[in-house]
């Protein structure tokens, strides 16, 4: 026999009957939740992958904080590679509507060697060379920041460029949301007129190589044991390493955000599945006794499961496709990076889990299913088998921990998360229990209602917990995070500085100072800044292949820069160890928090190279820094004995009130090679960032919630029965239908606002732990949590609710009790 | 169909409860036989026992010759399949499916390839054919018997077991059941095994066995 088709023909058959329906919502949102998050992160994942060979321009890269040794160059000549160079640091652009802080990309003629440019002048095309010197191509949102039209002119510097063209497509335009500031490509032939290129200007400068595998590789040994301090080889295997583990973590993250709502649809897949087998108890039995044996019951039944898992897996998909489309299309530098479609694997990741879950959560039940005695069609009181309790629940969570492990990408990590999930949704839980039980015991209005949601304590605890995990996730993304947010801004002073200025020149501080006498503003105090290379600690040398951690590689490829003070800098605090006496040289302060990525102890021998020359001394103290006061700090200070002979630049802040940004554009005027950074923009463009990541986040969660609303209605149906039956015996006692409907309406008042309490409490604690935790300000819950989170959970349940109901209050006392 | 020293015991609580003690009779090909006796008698324990839906805790029951004890659950499904069809007293209807489709199902089961027709024919047969596609819920209850007489008569069984198929029909529809389930009875040839408490229907059978206290009165 053709048990496949004969599965088919029953599954089609019960789905008539509605039986399948919440088992299918279930599997639709699990899969929907996950495949949202898969297909989403895949997007950006492949158009990574579709750069990283054009992402450096180039087949290979040269990368120092210097000017390259002319030699390299003349090597991958000889070896007959095509070279190009170029430059990139940021600097302030000025344009008669204002001034913004842009990434110049000075390049050369032969730019991009690989990939290419599309840009737009009279029309739309791709680029051939190169913009002309007196010119820039801008992106987008540089033009639309500083509402600059093609030909319209700029000031970079000393310079003064002609608008050109507009950059349609970067060489890695893809990943362009990753990039803060706005780029421009000028020609390299005008970088020293803009006057930037100074001691301690942070220039990057790029030596590009593209040719024959071979050759690369030729040049490629030729060129690594002749590298410098702060000269690294790039290829397409380390393009852009930090974007890709960002990435990497974010979709971790994001995958087991998900997962939140695969453990409600897990929740209700078991409670749907309970269901189902006891009301296929008959079938059963009655299938038994017409000659099936068990193993061909439970193939069918199966069979049955995997058909509505692959149909549910499908609409799921769908869904999740149709979610991340939508998601998209709602961040605007996602929809404006063109990303390339999603491959079917996160797909096909997301059908597999959806089967997973849907038979970890029924298989067993299923099992006892098919053991049920055929003898019940004659002793009708022959129910369910026993089966240990739980036992169903754990072969399900045990599928969960798998699909947390996976998702999580380590071991450790799932566990945790799935263990704090779980914890966390027990004391809940455990909590939601003891009120109800609690409220039934009060003398309140509504008594009935309260003692039936006391009745079945554990399933309407599981209601409350399951809404009230998906309404805390949405609160904490949006009520609590702009209350942190505000928080946290109104923390500093309101005229803590919102400027900084880098890269002033010795000879500049006169005439800035009296810049600022001339202009009201306070004069600011100017920190001297020498940039030096950690060479050696305890006199081994330093490399920052000895370091696994990213951030403190990046530390030591890059220069430091270092400060002098001769009294502990204002605002810091010292955390171990003693300031300096006058006498002191060789002597220095560390950062805590950089002394403990780099390993540094108080005692510690440091050697740093300054301009080719090198100097030592030892760590005599640890400072703790407040990085968001806004003020200008440092890693690592001297005395000023120790640095002071070394060609330094100087960096301050200040606070411009609004009405006086005149006085910042006139500044860049006067002052064209200084660095002024906006910090409010800079604030702006991060927070930007933010909300998209909560965007993203929020849409993950509306799945949680969604999946909590399975969940009730899951339970709803399982108490289905029993609730006609005692509507049913209820009215042959008398009771009219607005008895039935305000029964039911109070139980459902009341499971709602316990949902709202439970998310605002959660949302409340969470945004609690962040402030104090990571933002270290106080954070009180303001009214609007709880009132939001009440009237959500009120207004969903009871709309659900009524919903799923209609119908108890509808029937006539013997249609229920006959169909029984 | 012939069951020799057939008894059942349970426990209760801690002490062992005989239900059945040293039951045996013989039915032979087109016999119809009525179990009676008063409720807790055993009549149910019996006819789950004959079916081949429960095991004796002595005795054994042979169906067409094959000895039920040495067979497994699965085997003793198969040759029911094969053999025996069952009328209950609650009809067990599925009620996802139709009164088409719950006739068909025990041929689907078989993998018969024309299960549609032949399950149409046997609901016209009993009077059923303009309801083909209701749902057990929107039948009366004699009409969901016949439905269930269909199923039982579709794959024309060999023996047919009948659970108190009257119990929950008033008189005069129980009457038009007992008229329908004989004459197919007859005109198929079916061996009958009937547990009943009412002595009207009893006496429509071929013969009577009583139980009293779990054993056959002499």
């Amino acid at each position: 026999m053709n048990h496949w088709r004969l599965a088919w023909t029953l599954l089609r058959r019960d789905w008539r009957a509605g039986e399948w329906r919440v088992l299918l919502l279930a599997l639709v949102l699990a899969v929907g939740s996950v495949s949202t998050v898969g297909l989403f992160a895949d997007r950006v994942y492949r158009a990574l992958q579709q750069e990283s060979h054009t992402l450096l321009g180039a087949d290979i890269r040269l990368t120092s904080a210097h000017s390259i040794s002319p030699d390299y160059r003349a090597e991958a000549l000889r070896q007959g590679l095509r070279v190009s160079g170029m430059a990139n640091f940021p600097s302030m652009l000025v344009a008669s509507g204002g001034s913004l802080l842009v990434e110049v990309i000075a390049v050369e003629s032969g730019y991009p060697l690989r990939g290419h440019l599309e840009i737009e002048d009279s029309a739309v095309h791709r680029a051939q060379g190169i913009p002309q010197s007196g010119s820039l191509w801008a992106d987008e949102r540089m033009m639309r920041r500083l509402g600059v039209q093609r030909g319209d002119t700029v000031q970079l510097g000393d310079l003064t460029l002609r608008v050109e063209a507009r950059i349609v497509r970067d060489v890695d335009q893809s990943v362009g949301f990753a990039s803060i500031a706005p780029r421009i490509l000028i020609n390299q032939d005008d970088l020293t007129a803009t006057g930037l290129v100074q001691e301690g200007s942070r220039i990057n400068y790029r030596l590009l190589a593209a040719g024959t595998p071979q050759r690369i590789e030729a040049w490629r040994s030729w060129a690594a044991p002749r590298l410098q301090n702060g000269e690294k080889l790039e290829d397409v295997r380390d393009a852009r390493p930090e974007i890709r583990t960002a990435l990497e973590r974010a979709s971790h993250f994001l995958g087991l955000a998900a997962l939140t709502s695969a453990i409600l649809a897990g929740v209700a897949i078991a409670l749907a599945a309970r269901r189902f087998i006891v009301r296929h108890l008959d079938t059963c039995a009655v299938m038994r006794c017409l000659g099936a044996g068990q193993s061909q019951v439970l193939r069918l039944f199966l069979y049955q499961f995997i058909l509505l898992g692959l149909f549910g897996s499908l609409l799921g998909s769908l869904l999740g496709y149709a979610a991340q489309a939508l998601l998209v299309e709602a961040i605007p530098q996602m929809r404006l990076s063109d990303l390339p479609l999603p491959s079917l694997s996160p797909l096909m990741q997301a059908v597999m889990e959806g089967l997973a879950l849907l038979l970890g959560f029924a298989f067993l039940p299923l099992l006892q299913l098919v053991r049920v005695s055929p003898l019940r069609v004659i002793r009708r009181e022959l129910g369910l088998p026993e089966m240990r309790a739980g036992m169903g629940y754990a072969f399900g969570l045990t599928v969960l921990v798998f699909l947390f492990v996976w998702q999580a990408g380590s071991v450790k990590l799932g566990m945790i998360v799935f263990a704090g999930l779980i914890v966390g949704l027990s004391v809940f839980g455990g909590a939601a229990w003891l009120l109800l039980r609690l409220l039934a015991k009060l003398p309140l209005p509504g008594h009935h209602a309260l003692a039936n949601l006391s009745r079945h304590g554990w399933s309407s605890a599981l209601q409350i917990v399951a809404l009230g995990l998906g309404g805390m996730a949405l609160l904490v993304l949006t009520l609590v995070r702009a209350d942190l947010l505000r928080g946290w801004q109104e923390r500093l002073p309101p005229d803590a500085p919102n400027h900084f200025i880098v890269n002033i020149q010795p000879d500049q501080r006169e005439p800035l100072r009296h810049f600022f006498q001339s202009s009201g503003l306070d004069e600011p105090e100017l920190f001297p800044m020498v940039r030096g290379r950690l060479v050696e600690i305890n006199g081994k040398p330093v490399r920052s292949e000895d370091y696994p951690e990213p951030r403190a590689r990046g530390l030591i490829e890059r220069e430091f820069n270092l400060s002098w003070f001769d009294g502990l800098p204002e605002g810091n605090g010292l955390v171990q160890g003693a300031w300096w006496g006058r006498d002191a040289v060789e002597v220095l302060s560390v950062e805590e928090a950089i002394a403990k990525t780099l390993g540094l102890r108080i005692g510690d021998l440091l050697t740093y190279e300054v301009a080719g020359s090198r100097f030592s001394a030892r760590v005599v103290n640890l400072r703790k820094v407040q990085w968001d006061s806004m003020r200008v700090n440092f890693f690592v200070v001297g005395p000023s004995a120790l640095l002071r002979d070394y060609p330094a630049s100087y960096i301050t802040s200040f606070y411009l009130p609004p009405e006086k940004q005149a006085a910042a554009d006139r500044l860049l005027t006067e002052f064209p090679s200084l660095l002024v950074i906006d910090t409010g923009a800079v604030i702006g463009q991060v927070r930007n960032i933010m909300d998209q990541i909560a965007q993203t986040l929020s849409a993950v969660f509306l799945f949680t919630l969604a999946s909590g609303l399975a969940v009730l209605y899951a339970a709803m149906l399982a108490a289905q029965d029993e609730r006609l039956h005692q509507a049913a015996i209820l009215r042959t006692l008398g009771a009219d239908s607005r008895y039935l409907r305000r029964l039911h309406l109070t139980e459902f008042a009341v499971l709602g606002a316990l949902s709202g309490v439970f998310a605002a409490a959660g949302a409340a604690i969470l945004g609690n732990a962040v402030a104090e935790q990571v933002l270290e300000i106080a954070y009180a819950p303001g009214f609007l949590l709880w009132l939001t989170g009440v009237a959500g959970g009120l207004l969903i349940v009871i709309t659900a609710g009524w919903l799923a109901t209609r119908r108890v209050v509808r029937g006539t006392p013997l249609q229920v009790l006959r169909a029984e | 169909m012939q069951a020799i020293g057939l008894g059942k015991q349970v426990m209760s609580g801690d002490h062992p409860l005989m239900i059945l003690q040293d039951v045996g009779f013989e039915a032979a090909r087109g016999e119809s036989v009525a179990i009676v006796g008063a409720s807790g008698s055993g009549k149910s324990t019996l006819l789950g026992l004959l079916a081949g839906l429960d095991r004796p805790s002595s005795g054994t029951v042979c169906l067409n010759g094959i000895d039920l004890s040495g067979l497994d659950e699965d085997a003793r499904a198969r040759l029911r399949g094969e053999l025996a069809g069952f009328v209950f007293q609650s009809f067990l209807l599925l009620p996802a499916l139709t009164a088409l489709e719950n006739v068909m199902l025990p041929l689907e089961l078989r993998g018969a390839p024309d299960a549609r027709k032949q399950a149409e024919r046997v609901l016209q047969r009993v009077g059923l054919g303009e309801r083909l596609q209701h749902l057990p819920k929107h039948l009366s209850g004699g009409e969901q018997q016949r439905v269930a007489l269909a199923r039982a008569f579709v794959t024309q069984p060999a023996i047919l077991f009948a659970d108190e198929p009257t119990g929950n029909l008033d008189g005069a529809t129980g009457a038009e059941i007992i008229d329908l389930l004989l004459e197919l009875n007859r005109a198929q040839g079916t061996t009958l095994i009937l547990v009943t408490h009412d002595p009207v229907l009893a006496e429509r059978c071929g013969r009577r066995i009583r139980l009293v206290s779990g054993r056959i009165e002499a």
